[in-house]
């Protein structure tokens, strides 16, 4: 108790800053849902694959050690790597997991199966990553650095720790500025998107009664695609996210985030958008503040406690409605 | 011939929900389809908009066979329905709903939307009243309006109205066949389904009656609505 109280906002901060990267995971899995009544479970391998990428295009670009401005467009680089690499890996999943099933109407369970299934491939095939670089005689740095198979893989940045500003008696640095600033805009610009957009419009309609949305001109398809794509670039900026926060990635990193992020999108009803970074954001500081209280190896427990907890009186989590009742 | 529907065959996987059926709306009409539940004309409305495929036969929009175009392409060509059941984007408001109409129309940016609008609002005054409401706690009345509006905001040249009565109190529903009227007037065709045979004979140019999914009647609404075994079957004798 002591130690949450003397360093509460501490503890706030960075619960929050985790929680910014379980909302934009956790955004990939309610869009989905919103419009496929499926939950991806092969999610959480995009993050990694996005985390992986960053730390690639990094390496290839030599970025470690660069300063100033350097480093900025270092970040950016990251950034967009990461997003980039996630939103095709997830347009990918879409193409070979999901629509093939869907144009032969199999039922919701086959679909589920089917990403597991891709959950796995994914995941292994970057558990076994030093193996295509060798066959194909890649640059041998990058071999090297990427040929530790299951070992984790650091980002090849130096972002030294700043600290900017007091929040209270917390000292702000320039990490948690980056993580919680960048994840806000972006959320604000999606959530400004789906609620006034045209294509955000089509992607409500078809959340709502595909259907009628159909009916009203809404190309199906090309909203599911959509949805894909942007929960997969979400999910590319957390794992940059990620990286910066904690610094090394492995093959297996998405597993304990999708789950983490899934969580956040079901404590917030899975379906709604603002729900799903609500329950992001609970999510990240119940932990960190279940983690003064109870010792860090306690704060998944705390993390899954409280997902029942709010379950057991909020079924429908803690903004119920789906993505197509969820309004402006 | 602006719809021309040639042996028109679908299915439920192995239920014949359709069979050989062949009818034509000309420019200008309302034409009509009467027919018991289950009779397969909400089966026939959703081929004509493309949410079913066709397992046989041919449908052709202007001339052009539309048989295989997907449904989200027929707006474009200028078909729009207002389907059964209404169909309302319940999370979005009534405006929101109404700009859907419009979502796959060209001109869907210009001034022109406002007017159609603003049309809308003419004939359905209930609904400018709660433009702001969100579709899903308006009363099932006040949603079949909105699912006609919103169908009149695709600006369509063929307008598919399926039961557009149902679920309204006997005043309105005298309403809406006046604006079905009205709204065929300033031009639209249109191919109507209704419950309430009378006054879709009494509104329509021309009829269908459709029985276990074969087209056994047409005629003149005028025509079919004197002739005695469809008053027996159909009017229940109350014209
Ligand atoms: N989704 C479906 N799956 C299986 N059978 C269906 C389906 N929809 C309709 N049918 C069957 O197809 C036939 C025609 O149904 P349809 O809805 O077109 O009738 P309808 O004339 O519109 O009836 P109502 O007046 O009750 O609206 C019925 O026998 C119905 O049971
Ligand atoms: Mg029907």
């Amino acid at each position: 108790m002591d130690l949450l109280l003397s360093n509460f906002w501490a503890y706030t901060i960075g619960g929050l800053a985790f929680g910014a990267i379980y909302a934009l995971i956790a955004l990939g899995y309610t869009l989905v849902y919103g419009v496929l009544r499926l939950i991806n479970f092969a999610h959480s391998e995009v993050f990694m694959w996005g985390s992986f990428a960053a730390v690639w295009v990094l390496l290839a670009l030599g970025a470690k050690g660069a300063t100033g401005l350097g480093l900025v467009a270092f970040l950016i680089i990251g950034f967009a790597a990461a997003m980039a690499v996630s939103a095709a890996v997830a347009l990918g999943l879409e193409f070979v997991a999901y629509r093939p099933l869907r144009k032969r109407n199999s039922p919701p369970l086959i679909a589920l199966i089917s990403a597991i299934g891709a959950s796995y491939v994914l995941s292994e095939a970057m558990g076994l990553r030093d193996k295509p670089f060798k066959w194909f005689g890649a640059d041998d740095n990058l071999a090297d650095y990427v040929g530790r198979p299951r070992e984790a893989s650091p980002l090849p940045l130096d972002v030294p720790t700043v600290r900017l500003f007091y929040i209270f008696d917390y000292h702000v640095s320039n990490i948690d500025l980056i993580v919680l600033g960048s994840a806000i805009v972006m959320m604000v610009v999606l959530d400004q998107f789906v609620q006034r957009s045209r294509l955000g419009r089509g992607i409500r309609a078809v959340a709502q009664d595909a259907e009628a949305a159909a009916l009203m001109g809404v190309n199906r398809d090309r909203v599911i695609r959509l949805t894909f794509v942007i929960g997969g670039a979400m999910a590319g900026a957390a794992a940059m996210m990620y990286l910066l926060k904690i610094g090394v990635t492995r093959y297996n990193a998405g597993f304990l985030l999708g789950v983490k992020a899934f969580t956040a999108a079901v404590l917030g009803g899975i379906g709604n958008l603002r729900g799903a970074l609500l329950g992001g954001f609970v999510l990240g500081v119940a932990e960190s503040y279940g983690s003064a209280l109870f010792g860090s190896n306690w704060k998944d427990v705390v993390a899954f406690t409280l997902l029942v907890v709010i379950l057991l009186f909020r079924p429908t989590g803690l903004l119920g409605e789906s993505l197509g009742k969820a309004r402006a | 011939m602006l719809l021309e529907v040639e042996n028109l065959c679908v299915n439920y996987g192995r239920i014949e929900a359709i069979r050989n059926i062949s009818f034509t709306v000309d420019e200008g009409e309302v034409v009509t389809l009467i027919g018991a539940n289950g009779a397969g004309k909400t089966t026939t409305m959703k081929t004509v908009s493309g949410l079913r495929p066709v397992r046989q036969g041919t449908v052709r929009f202007e001339g052009q066979d539309i048989t295989s175009t997907p449904a989200h392409e027929r707006p474009v060509l200028g078909i729009a329905q207002s389907p059964e059941g209404r169909g309302c984007f319940v999370g979005m408001t009534v405006l929101e709903n109404l700009d859907m109409g419009a979502y796959a129309r060209a001109d869907r940016k210009t001034p022109k939307i406002k007017e159609d609008r603003d049309r809308v609002f003419g004939l359905f005054p209930r609904l400018a009243e709660r433009r702001s409401q969100v579709a899903g706690t308006m009363s099932g009345g006040e949603q079949q309006m909105l699912a006609i509006g919103r169908a009149l905001m695709a600006n369509p040249k063929l307008l598919l109205l399926d039961e557009p009565s149902m679920g309204l109190a006997p005043k309105l529903i005298q309403q809406i066949f006046d604006i079905i009227t009205e709204i065929n007037k300033q031009g639209t065709t249109v191919l109507l389904v209704e419950q309430n045979a009378a006054q879709a004979l009494k509104r329509a140019h021309r009829a269908y009656i459709l029985e276990t999914g074969e087209i056994v009647r047409e005629g003149t609404g005028q025509e079919l609505a004197n002739d005695p075994a469809v008053k027996a079957a159909y009017l229940g004798g109350d014209v």
